[in-house]
């Protein structure tokens, strides 16, 4: 048994080597298999990241009177805080926001002067809420009209917000769909085109094996270098494919992957980095920081597909 | 030790390859099969080795019914049978003595066995200076030489040649027919179909002659009459 294994990777080894060109062309098949794997998995990364961040930018306010006693903001503050939807609150006290606006409006004169005129604080108090899904505002938003605050609030922006807020949850929801579907798509047409050349390959030895039967080979014994060269593809694939995300990586230019996928929400961004365009993850320092999760993964899949091809392609000839 | 009984293989209702077809081979015979292409020479042949499935009838080898043995159990019966075809079937990407070495791994030999026996039985069929040859750089001779190496280095009961000299010219014919005669003095049955005339009348053994798919003579030294 052990010496059967032994031969059979050693076969496949010897069988990898002699089918020269066959090899090389299964491997770069395979090669961009993975990297379409690869892209699509780069490029959700990049929209999952900057939908976060516009969905962080979404927020509202909720303006207090200038009479609004500061305990029953506090309370206020605590119960919104009790709702499972509200991702974080910020307090702005009276003075801050005169001093953010002090600031904001510094240069220019006829502000200061007026404010010192005025002599008091005209501005109220608000509390900015974050929500942890912008789906959520509308809920948040009508908690805060069905509480007894009307004394103190003096209006909350989400009306005013409305329309953005919900042309944003749109546009998430559409992305994430036609990444989704994308990847679903092009991850099929990879692994079908993957798997047809290693057919091909293995349809070329269909007489080979039918000998290797009547000599008294058993089926397990036949395909057992197959696997084994499915495997060697697997692996080879892999280590070329991350050699080939390295290079535009790290020139900075990762739109390459974007370009790469027909579905990729991003209209056009040749010339500029996804860094630059969005402010979003810097996809060279993402791919050195997870290098192990990602090679890893491409190599299961890699080997996977190898190894699965190679089964299905043999189990024809083998009549098992 | 090879016992067909009455063995029927038909294809559609339009090609019948064999019909009710019985006889016994006993152990160390040497048996030829004659008769024109279309017999049903190659078809008894396949039978034998269980690559198809009689309509009717059985096939026994020994006391084993070929057609109930379990698709697992079917390569360790093959390993007590070698083969030899007219087109060799060698491995093309494996040379003469990993063609014959292969056969000895895939019977589960251990490597001591395999570089004592692959020699030796290079060394009867006189390839021994070919050994490291792929099969591409062999003449059909030397092919067939190899092939009927492959066929006997792990000792089988029986060796089943289907028109083994069918692409060779008649040195090289004589030279397989000796091998072949020479293997079966040492103890091994020998199965040949063949529609050589030639090769037949000198034999002087026994012949059964197929005439569209029947069993129409089998004399114990017979001769080529069709």
């Amino acid at each position: 048994m052990l010496t059967q294994i032994k031969r059979n990777i050693v076969q496949g080894f010897v069988n990898f080597w002699r089918n020269g060109w066959v090899s090389l062309a299964t491997v770069l098949i395979m090669v961009v298999t993975l990297f379409v794997f690869g892209s699509l998995f780069f490029s959700n990364v990049i929209l999952t990241s900057s939908l976060e961040k516009l969905a962080d930018k979404v927020d509202i306010n909720v303006y207090f009177k200038v009479t609004a006693n500061e305990n029953d903001i506090t309370d206020l503050k605590s119960s919104l805080e009790k709702l499972a939807e509200v991702k974080q609150i910020a307090y702005i006290s009276r003075e801050q926001a005169l001093k953010n606006f002090q600031e904001k409006h510094s240069e220019n004169a006829l502000i200061t002067q007026s404010l010192d005129e005025l002599g008091e604080n005209p501005l109220g108090a608000s509390l900015n809420v974050t929500a942890k899904d912008p789906n959520q505002y509308e809920s948040i938003s009508k908690f805060l009209e069905s509480q007894n605050y009307e004394a103190i609030i003096d209006k909350v922006n989400y009306h005013e917000n409305k329309k953005v807020i919900e042309g944003l949850n749109l546009m998430i929801k559409s992305s994430r769909t036609s990444g989704l579907t994308s990847t679903i798509v092009l991850g099929i047409i990879a692994i079908l085109v993957a798997f047809n050349t290693i057919r091909l390959a293995i349809y070329t030895a269909k007489d080979e094996i039918s000998i290797m039967r009547l000599v008294g080979a058993t089926n397990a014994y036949i395909r057992g270098p197959f696997v084994v060269e499915g495997a060697i593809h697997g692996v080879l694939a892999t280590i070329i494919t991350m050699a080939v995300f390295w290079l535009p990586l790290s020139l900075g230019r990762d739109n390459i992957i974007l370009l790469f996928l027909p579905f990729s929400p991003i209209p056009d961004v040749s010339g500029v980095s996804t860094a630059e365009f969005y402010g979003g993850p810097d996809l060279f320092h993402y791919y050195i920081s997870n290098f192990i999760v990602i090679f890893l993964l491409l190599l299961v899949l890699g080997i996977v597909l190898g190894v699965i091809s190679s089964l299905i392609a043999t189990r024809r000839y083998l009549k098992v | 030790m090879i016992y067909f009984d009455r063995v029927s293989k038909v294809y559609s209702p339009t090609s019948i390859a064999l019909e009710e077809v019985s006889f016994t081979i006993e152990p160390q015979e040497f048996v030829s099969l004659v008769g024109q292409s279309g017999a049903g020479k190659s078809t008894l042949l396949k039978l034998l080795l269980a690559e198809e499935h009689p309509s009717s009838g059985k096939v026994f080898f020994e006391s084993l019914d070929m057609h109930k043995v379990s698709n697992s159990d079917l390569p360790k019966v093959r390993r007590r049978m070698g083969v030899v075809f007219q087109d060799y079937k060698l491995l093309p990407t494996k040379t003469a003595y990993e063609n014959i070495a292969f056969a000895m791994e895939a019977a589960d030999k251990n490597e001591e066995e395999i570089q004592q026996d692959v020699p030796q039985v290079l060394e009867l069929v006189g390839l021994m200076d070919k050994a490291w040859h792929f099969p591409s750089e062999l003449s059909g001779g030397e092919l067939q030489r190899v092939a009927i190496a492959r066929a006997i280095v792990n000792r089988p009961d029986v060796i089943i040649a289907d028109e083994p000299t069918g692409n060779l010219d008649p040195i090289n014919t004589w030279e397989i027919i000796n091998l072949l005669e020479k293997i079966n003095e040492l103890g091994t049955t020998v199965v040949l179909a063949t529609h050589d005339k030639e090769v037949i009348n000198s034999l002087k053994r026994r012949v059964i002659t197929l005439e569209k798919g029947k069993v129409v003579r089998d004399e114990k030294r017979g001769r080529y009459i069709l």
